[in-house]
């Protein structure tokens, strides 16, 4: 390591060398070059990829949403009518909506849940406690999407053990089929995404905190601090980076949701719980109107750039 | 961002956009189909065969349902050089991949959607010149009129592009032991009758029916549309499925039966959480004997006589005064043959056999629980007189009779179910929505769809 620090010798300035200035510089122009080649060749086996998996996908979903097409027969050029459609349809525009309902439970709930629990946690951080309940909360991210929507799908019914538990309370007049109630589905949709995004905002939230300086909170305890004001002071700030990271992907997540509306509602009833994900499939797959699809799917990805990039602007601050 | 990672990026991303541009090509989508293909007419004296060579059968079949595999067997053992390659999915994989495995790797024989789409786009073998061979245009032409399709993409008219292995027919099932606690010992022979009966299970603490009408199923249209069948005619009902002109589903009868529908919701004759049952656990419902009706149909009849033999019923949704006229939804189970088919002949072969063999039209009976296709006359094997596929088969015969077949009324376009039928019947149930703001509603996105 040492010998290797005496080999590196800072590069000349610009103008500070006399004679062989051109030779070397042609030496190193050409190192600099096939180096960089190299490091290109690396990179191209995940460039494909992306081009071909990423890049090109988009391009072509931007290309079908200024056509009329069925998937089969020749298109006929539309124009943004396909645009206009998704402005102005309620049924499109109300998926949106939901969508954007979803936010409170996929990414607020489980943020605000994620930093209390974490809290707790790195207070009992010593006991076995602080073990089981990582794991018990980490546990839904462990799970696929398609299991938990089927488990909660079964919990949320007329004699599933919501209801059960409810009853058992003595509050037997409000029991309904929660997915299948126009007023309540969304909610219990919602319910399910936090239930599985409250992990993951957990371990972030968690690991975030194992790199704030404990000797701060000492110093703050000496000052006269309580849990309150250290939790305001200290744990916030410092995880401002991890809260950033988790609002972002959670909100990504709920405007972007299809798996776990897809396996507990399927949007149903009465479109109350449709979003943009599951519709774009709806159209493209069963309506066959892949121009409309595809269009909806550019105004979402859009949608997901608007919302997100200011987010991270304002959660991560300057230095993002 | 240094100067230099500026000038890298602004060098970067139009490489990497024409690089994308040119590998996507800037075609319009679509424009490497072909142009509808027909089943060539020269088939020798003999009529299309398998020949005696040895024939692989290339079949995509819907998973669940043995009846297509079942058939393929039998079809094997008569034919021994025919033998099948036979891949299965569920019905929405099926619906999604359709284009793609008619275009891609054409299947022989393929379990079908709605067969519009697919038809016009040139993907499906036109079979007239087989119907001639065989001679299927001398069967009731009820049987094949869903299967055709014109020009312009409507069904019910123009060539056949499609045929099915069997047709089936939906009414109500009811439970025997349960229906006689209500004092209910054989159909209800009008409506209202039929409307005491739901009261008497109702008032006895039973669920009188305990429909399926979650996520993205709309199974009060089986209801709706019995009572559109009782208070009206089936006639117009099919004209609006097949996009006649000026065809609507807002009439005075069919909004009767709407209302009608409404007060069996308000009157709680459905089960609370109908808007979050699925089918499945409607039929399991019903066998353990928690609802005293369901409206299905006859391909439950088997599944029915095995769970519980013997104490299931079948009726027709009743006309309003006895002896009125049936109707019934009636579908087939639709297949049809790629237009890029490598046996095209040995497939249509394999249709024709399905319906006029003995021992094949036995299968459909017995396995599929519904009628096979084929002339009004043909063989039909025997059956046990007390068991429910008896009790469909003779509905079925009632209903061809009094030419009281219909297709599906979510069958009319491609969007129709999903994005209007089942929405509006699910808020019609949570008392968000009216008949008539149904009927209109679904009216107005069918204008709509079929404008395009």
């Amino acid at each position: 390591m040492s010998r290797s620090l005496h080999i590196v010798v800072p590069a000349p300035r610009a103008g500070t060398t006399v004679v062989p200035a051109v030779t070397t510089n042609r030496r190193r122009l050409r190192r600099r070059l096939s180096r960089s080649a190299f490091a290109y060749l690396l990179v191209v086996p995940a460039a494909a990829f992306y081009v071909v998996f990423v890049l090109q996908p988009i391009v072509l979903t931007g290309q079908y949403s200024l056509y009329d097409w069925d998937g089969i027969k020749p298109a006929t050029w539309s124009g943004l009518a396909n645009y206009a459609r998704v402005f102005t349809d309620p049924t499109l525009l109300d998926a949106i909506l939901n969508s954007f309902e979803l936010i409170i439970y996929f990414s607020i709930i489980p943020v605000v849940l994620g930093l209390f629990a974490a809290n707790v946690i790195r207070g009992i951080a010593t006991s076995r406690l602080a073990g089981i309940a990582r794991t018990v909360l980490f546990l839904p991210q462990v799970i696929p999407l398609v299991a938990a929507g089927i488990i909660w799908s079964w919990q949320l019914s007329t004699n599933g053990l919501v209801n059960q538990l409810l009853s058992l309370l003595g509050l037997g007049g409000i029991t309904r089929a929660w997915l299948g109630d126009l007023g309540t589905a969304l909610p219990a949709v919602g319910v399910i995404g936090a239930w599985v995004q409250l992990g993951l905002c957990l371990i972030l939230l968690l690991a975030g905190m194992t790199k704030i300086d404990p000797t701060l909170y000492e110093a703050a305890r000496i000052d006269g601090a309580g849990a309150f004001r250290e939790f305001v002071s200290i744990t916030l700030p410092g995880l401002r980076q991890e809260i950033a990271v988790c609002v972002i992907v959670t909100v990504i997540s709920a405007l972007a949701s299809f798996d776990i509306i897809y396996i507990s509602t399927q949007g149903g009833p009465g479109n109350s719980t449709l979003v943009p994900g599951l519709q774009i499939y709806r159209l493209a797959f069963f309506d066959r109107e892949i121009g409309t699809a595809s269009a909806l799917a550019m105004v979402l990805m859009v949608l997901v750039l608007v919302v997100v990039l200011p987010l991270q602007r304002i959660l991560r601050g300057r230095d993002a | 961002m240094s100067r230099s990672t500026a000038t890298r990026y602004a060098l970067a991303v139009p490489v990497v956009i024409a690089s994308v541009v040119a590998l996507s090509a800037c075609a319009p989508p679509g424009s490497d189909t072909t142009a509808p293909s027909t089943a060539s007419t020269d088939f020798g004296a003999g009529g299309p065969t398998c020949g005696t060579g040895d024939v692989v059968l290339d079949m995509y079949i819907e998973t669940g349902f043995p009846l297509p595999k079942k058939l393929a067997e039998e079809f094997t053992r008569q034919y021994p050089n025919v033998t099948f390659d036979i891949r299965e999915d569920q019905f929405a994989v099926i619906t999604q991949n359709a284009p793609r495995v008619l275009a891609d790797s054409p299947p022989d024989l393929m379990r079908l959607p709605q067969v519009s789409d697919l038809a016009e786009g040139g993907l499906l073998l036109n079979l007239d010149p087989y119907a001639k061979a065989f001679g299927w245009d001398q069967w009731p032409a009820s049987q094949l009129e869903q299967l055709r399709v014109d020009d312009k993409g409507r069904r019910g008219d123009g060539p056949l592009y499609s045929m099915g292995l069997n047709f089936s027919m939906t009414g109500v099932f009811y439970n025997k032991d349960l229906a006689a606690k209500i004092g209910m010992t054989k159909p209800p022979a009008t409506l209202a009758e039929f409307d005491g009966y739901l009261k008497a299970a109702k008032d006895a603490g039973l669920t009188p029916i305990a429909q399926f009408n979650g996520g993205a199923t709309g199974g009060l249209l089986f209801p709706l549309q019995g009572l559109m069948a009782s208070y009206g005619e089936t006639a117009p009902i099919n004209d609006w499925i097949f996009q006649k002109p000026d065809a609507t589903i807002d009439t005075p009868d069919n909004l009767a039966a709407a209302e009608h529908l409404q007060q069996w919701v308000e009157k709680g004759y459905f089960a609370p959480d109908v808007n979050s049952l699925d089918y499945s656990q409607m039929m399991s419902r019903f066998i353990d004997g928690k609802s005293v009706f369901i409206f299905s149909g006859d391909w439950e009849s088997g599944n029915l006589d095995t769970q519980m033999p013997g104490k299931a019923g079948f009726f027709l949704v009743p006309p309003l005064k006895e002896g009125g006229s049936l109707g019934a939804m009636s579908a087939s189970l639709t297949y049809g043959i790629s237009a890029k088919a490598k046996h095209p002949d040995c497939a249509a072969f394999f249709l024709n056999w399905t319906a006029t063999n003995e021992k094949a039209r036995t299968i459909a009976v017995e396995v599929g629980g519904s009628h096979p296709m084929g002339p009004v006359d043909a063989f039909m094997p025997p059956v046990d007189p007390d068991s429910v596929t008896a009790a469909t088969l003779a509905a079925g015969a009632v209903v061809g009779k009094n030419n009281g077949a219909m297709d599906f009324i979510a069958n009319a376009t491609g969007a129709i179910y999903a994005q209007s039928w089942t929405p509006n019947i699910q808020r019609l149930v949570a008392g968000k929505q009216t008949a008539a703001g149904m009927l209109s509603a679904v009216q107005a996105d069918y204008e709509s769809q079929i404008g395009k």
